[in-house]
């Protein structure tokens, strides 16, 4: 196997999987702060990416471009839902919460189906065809534009967090909730923002990986379950784990992809997930719970 | 006598006449609702008494169909062979992954989580085993009889139903004991507060390891009852998330750790999932995924405006 | 607390230089003392002592970091809680742990099926002991209904019905009105007068501490600084100066 193809694969890999380290850093943020399992996470990216889709089909709005508004959607929607929905349930068992997702997920995933059909779609841009050459070494360049959505939404939200008002409050809830009340923090608004911006991951992460991959309702499923994945690997509540466990998902992925049946590729992702559970359950960068 | 009791052979009772009133069409669903109920009452006894939420429930389901239909398409052997094998490797499926679990203080969602990477695993798993038929399935020769052959477990629609309506009232009973006794005691305790449990002198690994055992063992029965009724066996199928879902569906509608729940859960569920397609065909609404979408909605009112599930507020009524 | 008075005395449980850090920080030094049986028995001391690290210790949520506990002649050091309890000792908690969805009776037949066999055998236990403890009559009711002060008494009753030798105590008064307090104290009297049950309570509470206790120990910054009986432990000079400060009504 010459050395070329599998830098080209690795490198392919790093790229998707910073794309798929945004997309698990929403629900990384969601879940670090509101403490309530996205159930329906993978969903909402599939959705995003049919609505790059639909807009690219009518208008042909480049998904970059398309970003904005869908971002946008998904940053008022994501904040109606915990609002609306799951601030009620926030003292409910642990099982209710998670029943709640589940449902929604059901419905979006049908809805999809019933709108779109089985049937895969995706956008079709000029650069897609098109790659960088570094020596040997190909970069193709739309995977390397949404590599970089991916590292510079991911850059802004680290930013809000570390510097503006709202985001250390947002971290003060995610410390100690009670707490947070005290010195009169708007939790509930505040967590409702939170789910806002996990939302804006996610948009984000689809509009880009609509240029990777052609989009089917399945995909739903499978988003979420991999953005747990990526979020345990990584470490819950750290921002650069969940890009750290992304690379390492996407690389690993692409490798399988290579040299095993590409069939069997998730299978390393549930076996990784398995032996960091067992091994360092808070992830290799997060902090353990006390 | 207590009401529940009398109720539970009131309801037997009927369920046994049952084909006497309904056509073949209504007896497969009635054998549905009562292997959902039977299912759900299984993994019940992990979540609803001992407090562990499993979401992978369909690798127990699928290792016992996949087992009993393995060595019956390779080898001949019957089912009831087959039985002990499934049963004895799914609790020891299980009981690995309790103790992986607990040894190693996971709960809550990261348990969850665990388990339906378990499930997933084996489903990819098995889409590459060779001596399964990959993903292209497994399909056991069906014989059509009209007698009952219960050693090799081939019959009419009717002898599976009254298998099922078996099975589903054998787990009752079996969980109505365990929960008086003082497993049920144990399990209740550890479900509420293991702190306090452990006070009392409850080795809580031990219990909870037990529960997860009989949760497996229990499941995998109704896998090799999936495989010789069904007859044909595909990963992406058994295995897959959504059986996992639609085996917790009961229970948490019908009422998690009740009795009573998993089945009411299962009844409602089915019948309503059969009346909407119905309703939907009758309008010429045949959309992939409509029927689904109305499942999310009635599940997502449940979840929001009866969060113990739809028994409890019935036994009240019915002061059982 | 047995101290030069109680060589007499058959020791219950004999705690021999137990150590305790947590991450550098040492929470318990080189503690030592004996528990006489049949009596009751007082561990004060100001908040941070490390009073609760040594119940822990006792009741096995943790091991020592060095040092052994010996109870009834067994070193029991290390082992699990429900170990602990199966050897004979029960424990309440600071915050109240009631099983919330189980009935009063059902809660106290979880403890006590640890000796009974049969379901018949713990409902008749558990209702002779909601009897002694005054519950009887909430019996049926769920244990998320009840005031904290019957909590408390739950909280008793379900250590009780593990049949212990000994009875270890997490500041049960705290929270309870005086007339409460005073009723808790004739609660215990009444026990470790009937059964002999030996009993170690952890308290803030000076007025049942000096009611109920005929041995004290008292400790500060994880060591033991004096021990004996109260009316000569709260005269000590270590004492009143480790407390200077602190509300006492003695």
């Amino acid at each position: 196997m010459p050395a070329e193809l599998v830098a080209n694969v690795v490198i392919a890999g790093v790229l998707t999987g910073l794309v798929y380290g945004l997309m698990a850093l929403g629900l990384s943020v969601i879940f670090g702060v509101v403490r309530v399992v996205n159930f329906a996470h993978g969903e909402m990216m599939t959705i995003a990416m049919y609505a790059t889709t639909m807009l690219f089909a009518a208008h042909k709005v480049d998904p970059f471009v398309a970003v904005l508004p869908v971002a946008a959607l998904f940053f008022v929607f994501g904040y109606a839902l915990q609002k609306g929905f799951i601030n009620p349930f926030i003292t409910r068992p642990e099982h209710s919460q998670f029943m709640l997702l589940v449902a929604v997920a059901i419905i979006m995933v049908n809805a999809l189906l019933m709108i779109f059909g089985p049937d895969a779609r995706n956008v079709q841009v000029d650069y897609q065809l098109e790659s960088f050459e570094i020596g040997k070494i190909l970069i193709d360049k739309a995977r390397l534009y949404a590599a970089g959505a991916a590292v510079l939404t991911a850059a802004a939200l680290f930013v809000f967090f570390k510097k503006t008002l709202t985001g250390k409050a947002i971290r003060a809830c995610a410390d100690n909730y009670l707490g947070a009340k005290v010195v009169g923090l708007n939790v509930k608004h505040l967590y409702a923002l939170t789910f806002g911006l996990g939302s804006i991951c996610v948009a984000v992460a689809g509009c880009a990986m609509v240029l990777l991959v052609d989009v089917t309702p399945g995909l739903g499923p499978y988003y979420t379950l991999l953005a747990f994945v990526i979020v345990i690997v990584g470490g819950l509540g750290s921002m650069g784990g969940a890009l750290l466990g992304g690379v390492l998902i996407g690389v690993s992925e692409a490798l399988a992809g290579l040299f095993i049946v590409p069939s069997a590729k998730s299978m390393f992702s549930f076996g990784l997930l398995i032996l960091v559970l067992l091994l360092r359950p808070q992830g290799l960068l997060g902090k353990k719970q006390t | 006598m207590t009401r529940a009791a009398v109720l539970l052979v009131v309801l037997v009772a009927l369920l046994a006449l049952l084909p006497w009133f309904v056509g073949a069409y209504a007896l497969s669903v009635a054998t549905l609702i009562l292997y959902f109920a039977y299912t759900g009452q299984a993994w019940n006894v992990m979540m609803g008494f001992a407090g562990q939420l499993s979401l992978g429930h369909s690798l127990y389901v699928g290792v016992g169909a996949y087992v009993a239909g393995g060595i019956f398409f390779h080898w001949g052997i019957g089912p009831w062979a087959g039985l002990w094998l499934a049963i004895a490797l799914c609790v020891l499926l299980g009981l690995v992954i309790g103790f992986l679990a607990f040894r190693f203080g996971i709960s809550g969602v990261y348990f969850a989580l665990l388990t339906i990477a378990f499930a997933e695993f084996t489903r990819i798993g098995f889409d590459h085993l060779g001596w399964t038929g990959g993903p292209g399935g497994m399909f056991l020769k069906v014989a059509q009889r009209d007698t009952w052959d219960i050693a090799s477990f081939r019959g009419p629609p009717l002898m599976y139903y009254y298998s099922m309506l078996a099975l589903a009232a054998g787990a009752f009973a079996v969980c109505h004991l365990l929960l008086r006794s003082k497993a049920g005691y144990y399990w209740q305790a550890i479900r509420e507060n293991e702190d306090a449990a452990q006070a009392l002198g409850i080795n809580t690994f031990r219990w909870k390891m037990l529960a997860v055992a009989i949760s497996a063992g229990m499941t995998a029965i109704a896998g090799v009852f999936f495989a010789f009724y069904y007859n044909n066996l595909f990963p992406e199928q058994i295995f897959n998330i959504s059986r996992s879902i639609e085996i917790i569906l009961g229970p948490i509608i019908g009422g998690l750790g009740t009795l009573f729940g998993p089945i009411l859960g299962a009844a409602v569920l089915t019948l309503l999932s059969d009346g909407i397609t119905e309703l939907l065909i009758h309008f010429g609404w045949e959309i992939p995924g409509i029927k689904q979408v109305f499942y999310g909605v009635v599940l997502l009112a449940v979840v929001m405006f009866l969060p113990h599930g739809i028994w409890p507020a019935l036994a009240r009524r019915l002061r059982v | 607390m047995a101290g030069a008075c109680a060589e007499a005395a058959r020791l219950i449980l004999e705690v021999h230089n137990v150590s305790k850090s947590f991450r550098g920080l040492r929470a318990v030094r080189d503690a030592s003392f004996g528990l006489a049986e049949g009596a009751i028995n007082g561990l004060i001391g100001p908040n941070g002592a490390g009073k609760t690290t040594i119940f822990n210790m006792i009741a096995g949520v943790y091991a020592p970091d060095s040092g052994r506990i010996v109870f009834q002649k067994r070193e029991i050091q290390g082992l699990r809680p429900d170990q602990v309890c199966d050897a004979g000792i029960g424990r309440t908690f600071q915050i109240v742990k009631p099983f919330a969805g189980l009935t009063v009776l059902d809660n106290v037949m979880v403890g006590a099926f640890l000796r009974e066999r049969t379901a018949a055998g713990a409902r008749a236990h558990s209702a002779s002991i909601l009897r002694k403890l005054d519950l009887d009559a909430k019996a049926t009711l769920p244990a998320s209904s009840l005031t904290l002060p019957d909590r408390k008494r739950l909280e008793v009753a379900r250590a009780l019905a593990t049949r212990p030798r000994l009875l270890l105590l997490d500041e049960v008064m705290a929270g309870l009105r005086p007339t409460e307090t005073d009723q808790m104290v004739q609660v215990f009297r009444e026990i470790n007068r009937t059964e002999g049950l030996t009993i170690l309570l952890i308290e803030h509470v000076m007025r049942a501490v000096m009611a109920l206790a005929q041995h004290i120990g008292v400790l500060h910054h994880g060591e033991v600084i004096a021990r004996g009986a109260p009316h000569e432990v709260v005269r000590d000079r270590a004492v009143l100066e480790c407390y200077l400060g602190e509300e006492t009504e003695v």
